[in-house]
């Protein structure tokens, strides 16, 4: 079949002829946690490995390229979800950051690679973000602060070996970024 | 297949033209295979008045040869080289017909009625017998055209087989184009498109509502998985579950009044019941496994699921308040995606094996397995109503697109997309 000549027309009609229906909000039982703005004094122990002064306001250390409290990304073996021993060193720096800042929450957003079917590998990217969690709360911080999601293969862009290894992550995201 | 080709090509040259089937296809669907015994039919043009504004004459009977022809078990006839061609029971000459070899021959008339309505008649004529297996008339907006050809097409097919026909039904499937997702739902020839619901997050995991009148589906727009219930007549939605974590795989139960989904809180992926209005929240597995994709039996008695329990994904079934589960699935490391056969007699699911995802179906009263996709990176299979196929995704050249296989593994079918990336196809009950 004359796929591109069909197609162009298909296209063309669609563009003239597609039509979408309203999409509407009713109201329905939505959770809703209070907003927690980031603190960004300079009381935390991020001061210390940056330098910053108790003076600079403006200093986040959540932002800062030399602060590991930048790094937001713990990846994972294939099929795997045991946090891997070098990626301690960061979890504990949010944990810590958590901590002493009582009114900071972070959602753990589990990834997983394209690997298999969306719902299973949403659960998958679920338990790794679950992994992460329970490091945190053996390191002290509250459920309260911490949610955990999944976009399970949502976001991979991984099309071969090598490249689906970034796909296997757990994102650390402050409310509010 | 080029006499399939050729139809494909002539009926997406004629919708073109044609006003009152105001239709697009957003896919086009390739037929691969048939059964080894096709039924040969000869579908005449219709009549139709010397003033009718738009289809040309042969336009239903082209809605409805694709349909049947798409079945894979029928061999639709070219009819053009009959000097005779009948509308009426009147005009029939069924020696020609023989003479063709056609068993069935499908005759009817489309003629204007008072306000701007249609009547459509038709009759399905045995050749060999000269006899009437069928004569139907409808009355019907113009608009309404091409679904009354597939209406006819359902009838032709059940007289004819013996089981019900499913072309004068939809399907529901996520398009990606560009960085959008949209929710589609269209004819199941792809023609009508229409868009539910369109993000600039991902949309999975669409559920037909048993009486078609609703989509269950998780979106992420709110940068986590959560689960809503549309009305495809009003367009309005609702939130039917977000709560803290994940909200996902929502499955309908038959009598349409509760859901199974997917939550986690702040652990793994465990199977829930809600009522369809939010309320009545109930946790069906309590494990520190992954239990995720319920789907209910047609009866409602038990729900399937898969569950790595065991160590690898495999299906599971409980009963549909949460007994304690049974292993489905033997056959293989990875069984994921449950999916019930409308006569409760197979199960359809995915199976890995390598690297290598394909459609499998297990009888499940004997256990035996086969596996029926040449595909390889299939997903989301979803039962035709009357059970004779299944429809799921798959991807080729690096994009989504659907696909079809029969249950018998005979047929198959590529429903290609004219324009982006089509995933989470889910194939929409009968209702008549």
């Amino acid at each position: 079949m004359n796929k591109g000549l069909i197609g162009t027309i298909l296209l063309a009609v669609m563009l003239t002829a597609c039509s979408s229906k309203p999409m509407k909000d009713a109201p329905a039982p939505v959770e809703d946690k209070a907003p927690a703005a980031v603190s960004t004094t300079s009381d935390s122990d991020s001061a210390a490995t940056s330098g910053a002064t108790s003076s600079d306001v403006a200093y986040n250390p959540l932002k800062d390229p030399n602060n590991i409290l930048s790094q937001r990304s713990i990846y994972f073996d294939f099929d795997k979800d045991e946090v891997k021993s070098e990626f301690r060193p960061l979890i504990e720096a949010h944990a810590s950051y958590l901590n002493q800042n009582a009114g900071a929450n972070v959602v753990l957003q589990g990834h997983a690679d394209e690997i298999g079917t969306r719902e299973y590998n949403l659960a998958l990217g679920q338990r790794r973000s679950v992994s992460v969690k329970k490091v945190m709360n053996l390191l002290g911080v509250q459920d309260r602060q911490i949610e955990t999601v999944s976009y399970g293969e949502e976001r991979a862009t991984g099309t071969d070996a090598t490249s689906r290894q970034k796909d296997r992550r757990v994102d650390i995201i402050y409310q509010g970024e | 297949m080029t006499y399939i080709r050729n139809y494909l090509r002539l009926l997406a040259g004629l919708f073109l033209m044609l006003l009152p089937f105001s239709s697009h296809a957003a896919l086009t669907i390739e037929i691969v295979g048939g059964a080894a015994q096709q039924i040969p039919i000869a579908i005449v043009p219709f009549a139709q008045p010397a003033d009718f504004k738009g289809a040309p004459q042969d336009a239903m009977a082209s809605v409805i040869g694709a349909d049947l022809q798409r079945s894979g078990l029928f061999r639709v006839l070219e009819t053009r080289g009959v000097v005779n061609q009948p509308t009426d029971i009147s005009q029939v000459r069924y020696a020609d017909w023989a003479a063709l070899q056609a068993q069935a021959l499908t005759i009817g008339s489309i003629e204007n009625l008072p306000g701007n309505r249609l009547k459509v008649s038709f009759r399905l004529l045995d050749v060999l017998k000269q006899t009437q297996l069928a004569g139907l008339e409808y009355n019907i907006a113009p608009n309404q055209l091409r679904m009354t050809a597939h209406k006819i097409a359902d009838v032709i097919y059940e007289k004819l087989t013996g089981e019900p026909g499913v072309f004068a039904t939809r399907i529901t499937y996520v398009s990606k184009a560009g960085k959008r997702y949209s929710l589609q739902v269209a004819d199941a020839d792809g023609f009508n498109s229409q868009t539910v619901v369109s993000s600039a997050e991902p949309i999975i995991s669409p559920s037909w509502s048993p009486d078609g009148t609703k989509l269950a589906y998780v979106s992420f727009e709110k940068k986590k998985p959560v689960v809503y219930v549309q009305s495809l007549v009003s367009g309005q939605r609702y939130v039917l579950a977000n709560f803290k974590g994940n909200n996902s795989a929502p499955a309908w139960s038959p009598d349409g009044k509760r859901l199974a989904i997917v939550l986690t809180h702040a652990a793994n992926s465990q199977v829930y019941a809600i009522n369809a209005d939010g309320t009545g929240l109930q946790q069906l597995t309590r494990t520190s496994a992954i239990d995720t994709e319920p789907v209910w039996s047609p009866d409602g008695q038990f729900i399937y699921f898969t569950s790595d329990r065991g160590g690898s994904p495999q299906i599971y079934r409980m009963t549909a308040s949460g007994g304690s589960p049974q292993r489905m699935t033997f056959d293989g490391s990875y069984n994921v995606s449950p999916r019930i056969s409308p006569d409760g007699k197979m199960l359809s699911f995915i199976k890995r094996d390598g690297d290598i995802f394909r459609v499998a179906i297990q009888d499940l009263m004997t256990g035996q397995v086969q596996v029926l996709s040449e595909t390889r990176n299939d997903e989301s299979p979803s039962f035709a109503p009357n059970g004779r196929m299944i429809l799921y995704a798959t991807s080729m050249g690096g994009r989504g697109t659907l696909a079809a296989v029969s249950s018998d593994g005979r047929v198959r079918q590529r429903l290609s997309d004219t324009g982006g990336d089509v995933r989470e196809p889910a194939w929409g009950p009968r209702v008549n």
